[in-house]
C-alpha cells in the first residue's frame, strides 16, 4: 500500500531531495533540492527556458522526475499509478491557458473531479462548487460554458475547479501571462485571497509585484537549476548572484 | 435638469435585408453575365427535362393495376410496387409468419427512435440493444412460443438489411472507438495488435471479407461446426466498419490540445474516467462529419451480401423483376428502393446535424 508517514505540524508538505529530470538527452532539472512548508508561498522566476514549468510539473508528475526523491504529503511519486493520482487529488494545478473542459458547464467543470475522483454525493459537490464560484466572485455564469467566459473569468474557473479538491497545496503555472491587462488583477486578487487564507502555494510568475506583497520566499532558477532563494525583501533589495542581478534588471 | 454630458454617438440601425423575390434573383441567380449563363443553361435543361419525368411519373403512370395493364400505357407502371410488396420486403419468409418481420423491423425503428435522446444515453441503453437484438433474433428465428422455426437462410429483404447495417453500426462503432485508443495506447502489444488488425482491414475490400468469411472460414471449421452464414456477414460488416471508424475517431483524438489530458490528469482523474468524461465526447464530437459519413457507406455497402447469396432488399427487388410478368419496369422497381434508401440515409444524416448542433458548446 502506500507508504504514507505520520504528519506532523512542522512537516514539509513538499520535499524534493537531489532530483535531476532529463528531456531525451537534455538535462532540464538538476540537482534540485527543495523543502515547502505548510501554508508557505514560493514564487518561482526565471528566464525563459530555465525549467520553471518543468519543476512545478514534476510535483504532480505531470511530468516524470529520473534521479532523486518527490515526497507529496507523505506520499513518494514512484511509478505507481494509485500514488500518482492520490498526490494529484491532493494537489491543486492552475494552468497558464486554464485548461478547462470545453464541452462541460462551469458548474461540471467544478464537480467533475469531485464526484468522480472524491466520490461527493452530486448534490454537495455542486454546494461547493457554487461556494467556490461565489468566492471567485462568478457565480452567475455557473451555467455557461468556457467559451463564454473572458480569459480572467476562465482562470478564475479554472482556481475555484482546484479548490473544490481541497488541495492541501496550489501549483500555479504562469497563471496571468495569457491574460489582457486589465484581467491580470481579477486573478491576482483571487491569489492575493487565497494566501491570506493559508493556502500552500507554489507560483511560477513574471509578477514581481505580487512576489513581494505575497511570497515568504521567492526563488531565482536558471539553466535547470535553483541559484538564489529568500525572502522577497532580501531577495529583491540584495541578490546574492551575478545572475539574478542580470535577471532583475532586466525585469524590474 | 441639464442636457446629458457624455459625448453622444450616433447608432445606426442594422442595415434592412434586401427582401422581395426580384431582389432575391437578382442578388443570387443575375449579379454576373456569368452566373446569369449558368442560370439560363440551368432553366434550359430543366426545362427540357422535369415536364417529361413529371408526365411519366405523374399523369401517364398507373398505380395499382395488373402487369397486364401496364402493357398499354406509356408512363411509369408504379403498380410493380405494390403487386410486389411482399416479396420486396420480406423475401422468402413464410407465408402467415408476415407480423414476425414486421413487429422486428417495428422494435428496431423503436429502439433507434429512443436512442436518439441524449439524455438517454447510459449504461442501459446498450443492454436494451443488447436485448433488442435478442428479442428480434427470436422472433425472425422461432422455435419458441409456438413460432415456427424460419432458417436465417430464409431471412431476406428490408428485415435482413435493417439488421445488417443497424447492428453493424452499433456494434461497429465502440469497436472502432476501442481500437483507436489501442492504437495510441502505450503498451506495445496492443498498439501492434491494433495497428495491424486496422492496416489488414482497411487493406482489403468488404467484398473479399465477405467471399472469406462465407468460403474460406468455414474451412478452418472443425468438421461438424457451422456458424451461421447471416451472423458471419453480420461479423464481416462490423470488422470492417471498425477498422474506418478506428481511423476517424483516433483523428479526432489527435485533434485534443494535451491541455486537455493534463488538466484531467492534475484532477486526480484515471485513464478510463479521463477518456470516458474529458477526451471522447469531445474527441468523438469532432469526428461527428466523417463518422457519418463511414456509417452510411456501411448502410449502403450491406447490399454487397448479394454476393454470398444473402438476399438482402436490393436482391428481391432484382428476383421481382427477374419475374416475366415485370421485367421491363426496372426503372420504377429501382426508384422506389432508392426513395428507400435516401430516406434512411437522410434521416440519419439530419440527425448529425442535430446532435452537431446540440453539443455545441461555442468553441
Ligand atoms: N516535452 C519536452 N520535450 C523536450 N524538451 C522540453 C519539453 N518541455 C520543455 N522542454 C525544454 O525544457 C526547458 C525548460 O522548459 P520549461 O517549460 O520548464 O521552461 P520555463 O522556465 O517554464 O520557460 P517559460 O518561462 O518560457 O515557460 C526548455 O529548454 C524547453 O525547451
Ligand atoms: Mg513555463
Amino acid at each position: 500500500m502506500t507508504e504514507t508517514q505520520p504528519k506532523d505540524a512542522s512537516a514539509p508538505i513538499i520535499k524534493i531531495v537531489a532530483m535531476h529530470k532529463w528531456y531525451g538527452d537534455f538535462h532540464v532539472l538538476s540537482d534540485i533540492n527543495l523543502e515547502v512548508q505548510p501554508k508557505e508561498r514560493i514564487v518561482i522566476c526565471g528566464p525563459s527556458g530555465s525549467g520553471k514549468s518543468t519543476l512545478i510539473r514534476c510535483i504532480n508528475r505531470l511530468e516524470e522526475h529520473q534521479q532523486g526523491q518527490i515526497i507529496v504529503n507523505g506520499t513518494e511519486l514512484t511509478n505507481d499509478i494509485k500514488n500518482i493520482e492520490k498526490v494529484r487529488a491532493e494537489v491543486g494545478m492552475v494552468f497558464q491557458h486554464f485548461n478547462l473542459f470545453p464541452h462541460l458547464s462551469i458548474l461540471e467543470n467544478l464537480t467533475l473531479g469531485q464526484i468522480w475522483v472524491r466520490k461527493t454525493p452530486k448534490k454537495q459537490a455542486e454546494e461547493t462548487a457554487m461556494m467556490y464560484l461565489e468566492k471567485v466572485k462568478i457565480a452567475e455564469q455557473a451555467l455557461k460554458f468556457p467559451g463564454q467566459l473572458s480569459g480572467g473569468q476562465q482562470q478564475r474557473v479554472a482556481i475555484a475547479r482546484s479548490l473544490c479538491m481541497a488541495p492541501e497545496v496550489m501549483l500555479f503555472d504562469e497563471p496571468t501571462s495569457a491574460l489582457d491587462p486589465e484581467m491580470i488583477k481579477e486573478v491576482l486578487d483571487v491569489m492575493i485571497d487565497l494566501a491570506e487564507e493559508g493556502m500552500t502555494m507554489l507560483v511560477v510568475t513574471h509578477e514581481m509585484g505580487f512576489a513581494k506583497s505575497v511570497a515568504d520566499r521567492v526563488m531565482f532558477m536558471d539553466e535547470g537549476q535553483i541559484v538564489e532563494q529568500n525572502n522577497p525583501h532580501d531577495f529583491f533589495d540584495n541578490p546574492q548572484h551575478e545572475r539574478t542581478k542580470l535577471f532583475l534588471s532586466q525585469i524590474l | 435638469m441639464s442636457e446629458p454630458t457624455q459625448p453622444s454617438r450616433e447608432y445606426l440601425a442594422a442595415p434592412v435585408l434586401k427582401i422581395g423575390a426580384l431582389a432575391w434573383l437578382k442578388d443570387n441567380l443575375f449579379n454576373s453575365w456569368y452566373n446569369s449563363l449558368l442560370t439560363v443553361i440551368t432553366l434550359l435543361g430543366l426545362w427540357y427535362l422535369v415536364p417529361p419525368f413529371f408526365k411519366w411519373a405523374f399523369v401517364d403512370s398507373l398505380w395499382n393495376s395488373s402487369a397486364e395493364a401496364c402493357r398499354d400505357i406509356d408512363g411509369a407502371c408504379w403498380s410493380i410496387i405494390p403487386n410486389n410488396i411482399k416479396f420486396i420486403i420480406l423475401g422468402f419468409f413464410p407465408n402467415g409468419e408476415e407480423w414476425r418481420p414486421l413487429l422486428a423491423m417495428f422494435l428496431l425503428l423503436a429502439l433507434v427512435v429512443y436512442s436518439k435522446e441524449r439524455s438517454r444515453w447510459n449504461k442501459y441503453l446498450g443492454w436494451f440493444w443488447v436485448s433488442g437484438l435478442i428479442v428480434m433474433g427470436t422472433l425472425m428465428y422461432g422455435g419458441i412460443f409456438g413460432m415456427t422455426v424460419v432458417e436465417t437462410a430464409q431471412w431476406s429483404g428490408l428485415p435482413l438489411t435493417m439488421m445488417l447495417s443497424f447492428f453493424g453500426m452499433v456494434a461497429a462503432y465502440p469497436l472502432g472507438v476501442l481500437l483507436a485508443l489501442g492504437r495510441r495506447s502505450k503498451m506495445p502489444a496492443i498498439k501492434t495488435l491494433c495497428v495491424v488488425y486496422i492496416e489488414m482491414i482497411r487493406g482489403v475490400p468488404l467484398i473479399s471479407l465477405l467471399f472469406m468469411s462465407s468460403i474460406m472460414f468455414p474451412l478452418f471449421l472443425p468438421d461438424g461446426m457451422t456458424i451461421d452464414k447471416v451472423l458471419r456477414a453480420q461479423v464481416a460488416i462490423i470488422l470492417f466498419t471498425a477498422a474506418y471508424i478506428a481511423e476517424v475517431v483516433r483523428g479526432g483524438l489527435q485533434a485534443m490540445p494535451r491541455g486537455q489530458y493534463e488538466a484531467a490528469d492534475s484532477l486526480g482523474l484515471n485513464y478510463r474516467q479521463t477518456m470516458r468524461l474529458i477526451i471522447l465526447p469531445q474527441a468523438l464530437k469532432i469526428v461527428i462529419p466523417p463518422t457519418v459519413g463511414i456509417l452510411l457507406s456501411a448502410f449502403k455497402d450491406t447490399s454487397l451480401v448479394v454476393i454470398i447469396a444473402l438476399y438482402d432488399v436490393l436482391k428481391t427487388t432484382k428476383v421481382t423483376l427477374s419475374n416475366p410478368k415485370w421485367t421491363g419496369y426496372s426503372t420504377e422497381a429501382y426508384i422506389f428502393l432508392a426513395v428507400l434508401y435516401f430516406i434512411c440515409c437522410y434521416a440519419m444524416s439530419s440527425y448529425s446535424r442535430r446532435l452537431e448542433k446540440e453539443l455545441h458548446t461555442g468553441y
